[in-house]
């Protein structure tokens, strides 16, 4: 099982990325595969290449268009996946985030592990990764590079953190938590590409101006499951804004203030002199 | 009840640097509630280790001694914090933005239902009233942190859930001794009360941990790198710049994602937070989420070829030009003019 998440892409936020009013212009900003969610993705493959039997599924949790994160993964070798997507989780913080994915996950039967990226570039808060594993009574191992070996229900993990390198070995059931540092993911593969590349969920076919409806109820590797909050056992109060503990009071668009500032060129002269300036000062020197 | 926690790190009978900042902050803000500020501290031979804790404010030291509960491994150290939080229901619990804050964090809010706020820069203690019920609470902790790739930044809180908890990163908050004479209380914990066998389900079967060689929180100069540095070959200049002069060489998240250079050189919201007298830019742009790392140097000297870099807007020192151009000059009239 794999958790993974579509997020706009902060990396390379361009000027026009902030509204005039101070808001996050999503629009602007391109939904991508969160780059840890595919480290952890590689991690999943891996062991379905080394251990028959092994099937991969993928849950993501989002708008419709989320479904997108469940193909990529397809056409790079998952088995399935289902799209987690409500009105009712609008506003959800981690908690609430974590609440409901693990409420999904136990729709799934004989899960020995739940792979997932350690963060999301779009919050980086690191939390929904341990809280499902909170929820669902799992033992859990963040930071993970590699997971070295699969053996008797045995998981054994190398995980970096600030200073080091870490092996840790425990029993199934178990939540990893991949770091970027791991293994980048393999990419598409033309055939699953091309046997995936119509692959929906129900409103994704509803939505469409193409019909693919008829294709999709005739091959059932194109369906990609949609599950909303009438499909998973669950306290609506725990759900969404109202489940959430942490509420945002305000948000303030960033403005430092200004200094006032010297400007140079890059001539010899221009630099010379504020080389002179610095060590007459005592900045350096 | 109703007091301020602090969970401190430990490794080789040495408390993280980040636990010891967090003792600062949770000493103002504890006074500020007029409360008691709690320390915990879980690992093994613990003896003489509140003579660290207690000079910065500390009125109760939890201690959880036993030598399975080094070196850290989730499920010991939750399940303690857990029960311990449950018995003691602190108001705001704080921790290191570590990955051992960052992995016991959630547990714990999951666990408690409580709110957690990740890395934040800024914590204030504030009121906020509820719009649509029109309660009033007072003494909130204002957990602010930085959004969106650091380009807003947000204030959240926690009206009704508690612990209300954070986790801070490394250098965000100063270190400062309270009374090195301050007396504090110790509370030794029954291990046994608090930990299963089941908690022990993990073990720990190789540990490779270093003190990092790289040490960018405290040069007094740093010269920082950016995604305009164009690759690794382009950071070497960077290298020969510092040598030169006598700093360091930091990098924004940019250079590091492309890998341009190491993680622990990383300087900004999601990396260190730095402040020394002098500080270089080059090839940085200024997303917000790096000038939040770095905003408090004394001095900034931006180098970039974009004139209206939003990283120019707070420096000191703007040379508009290319950075292969530049810094062979800078190293060229700093040999000549330093005797």
């Amino acid at each position: 099982m794999v958790l993974a998440k579509q997020v706009p892409d902060t990396r390379n936020v361009g000027k026009d990325a902030m509204t005039a009013e101070g808001t996050v212009n999503r629009a602007a900003l391109p939904a991508i595969f969160n780059p840890e969610d595919l480290n952890a993705l590689e991690q999943a493959l891996r062991l379905k290449d080394s251990i028959p039997g092994t099937t991969v599924t993928v849950i993501t949790m989002g708008p419709f268009r989320a479904a997108e994160v469940i193909r990529e993964s397809l056409y790079r070798g998952a088995d399935g996946g289902y799209v987690l997507s409500d009105r009712a989780f609008a506003g959800s913080d981690t908690l609430a985030t974590s609440y409901a994915l693990s409420c999904a996950i136990r729709n799934l039967k004989d899960i020995d592990l739940i792979i997932c990226g350690r963060q999301a570039i779009d919050g980086d808060t690191a939390q929904v990764g341990s809280q499902v594993a909170e929820k669902l009574g799992m033992n859990q191992i963040t930071y993970a590079e590699e997971i070295v070996s699969v053996k008797d229900g045995i998981i054994r993990v190398k995980r970096r953190v600030e200073k080091g390198v870490e092996v840790l070995e425990g029993p199934f059931p178990m939540l990893v938590t991949v770091n970027s540092s791991a293994a980048s993911c393999r990419p598409r593969n033309a055939k699953l590409l091309m046997k995936y590349k119509y692959a929906r969920i129900p409103n994704e076919l509803q939505a469409s101006n193409e019909d693919y409806t008829t294709l999709c109820n005739s091959r059932d590797f194109l369906q990609i499951g949609e599950w909303s909050v009438n499909d998973i056992v669950c306290d609506p109060a725990e759900l969404g804004l109202g489940g959430s503990p942490t509420k945002v009071k305000k948000i303030e668009n960033v403005v430092f203030q200004a200094k006032e500032s010297k400007t140079f060129t890059a001539s010899d002269n221009d630099i010379e002199c504020l080389i002179q300036e610095l060590i007459s000062n005592h900045t350096i020197g | 009840m109703n007091n301020l926690f602090v969970y401190c790190e430990i490794e080789d009978g040495v408390i993280g640097d980040v636990s010891l900042e967090l003792l600062t902050k949770g000493r103002s803000l504890a006074n500020q509630l007029n409360c008691q500020l709690e320390a915990v501290v879980i690992g093994h031979n613990l003896k003489g280790i509140e003579k660290l804790i207690f000079p910065f404010g500390v009125d109760v030291l939890h201690l959880a001694d036993d030598k399975r509960l080094a070196p850290f491994t989730t499920m010991p150290h939750s399940s303690i914090l857990i029960k311990l939080f449950q018995e003691e229901k602190p108001q705001i619990a704080l921790m290191g933005a570590t990955s051992v804050g960052r992995d016991l964090g959630p547990r714990i809010s999951s666990a408690l239902h409580s709110g957690l706020t990740a890395d934040c820069t800024s914590l204030e203690i504030g009121t906020h009233e509820d719009k649509k019920t029109n309660k009033v609470y007072e003494n909130l902790l204002y957990q602010i942190r930085p959004a969106f790739g650091g380009n807003i930044v947000a204030t959240i809180i926690n009206p009704d859930c508690r612990p209300q908890m954070a986790t801070v990163r490394e250098g965000v908050m100063k270190k400062e001794i309270c009374d090195a004479n301050y007396e504090g209380r110790i509370n030794q914990l029954d291990v046994a009360n608090y930990v299963s066998d089941a908690d022990f389900a993990i073990a720990v079967i190789e540990r490779h941990m270093e003190k990092s060689k790289i040490n960018i929180k405290s040069s007094p100069i740093l010269i920082s790198g950016g995604y305009g540095m164009g690759s690794k070959d382009g950071f070497k200049m960077l290298f020969d710049l510092a040598t030169a002069i006598g700093g360091e060489v930091g990098a924004s998240r940019a250079a590091v994602d492309s890998g341009f250079c190491e993680h622990e050189r990383q300087i900004g919201q999601t990396g260190v937070t730095v402040r020394p007298k002098l500080y270089i830019a080059c090839g940085i742009s200024g997303q917000i989420q790096h000038i939040a790392g770095m905003q408090e140097s004394a001095m900034v000297i931006a180098i970039n070829n974009d004139p209206a870099a939003p990283i120019n807007a707070i420096a000191d020192y703007v040379i508009t030009g290319d950075v292969e151009t530049i810094i062979p000059k800078i190293i060229k009239y700093y040999k000549q003019n330093s005797k």
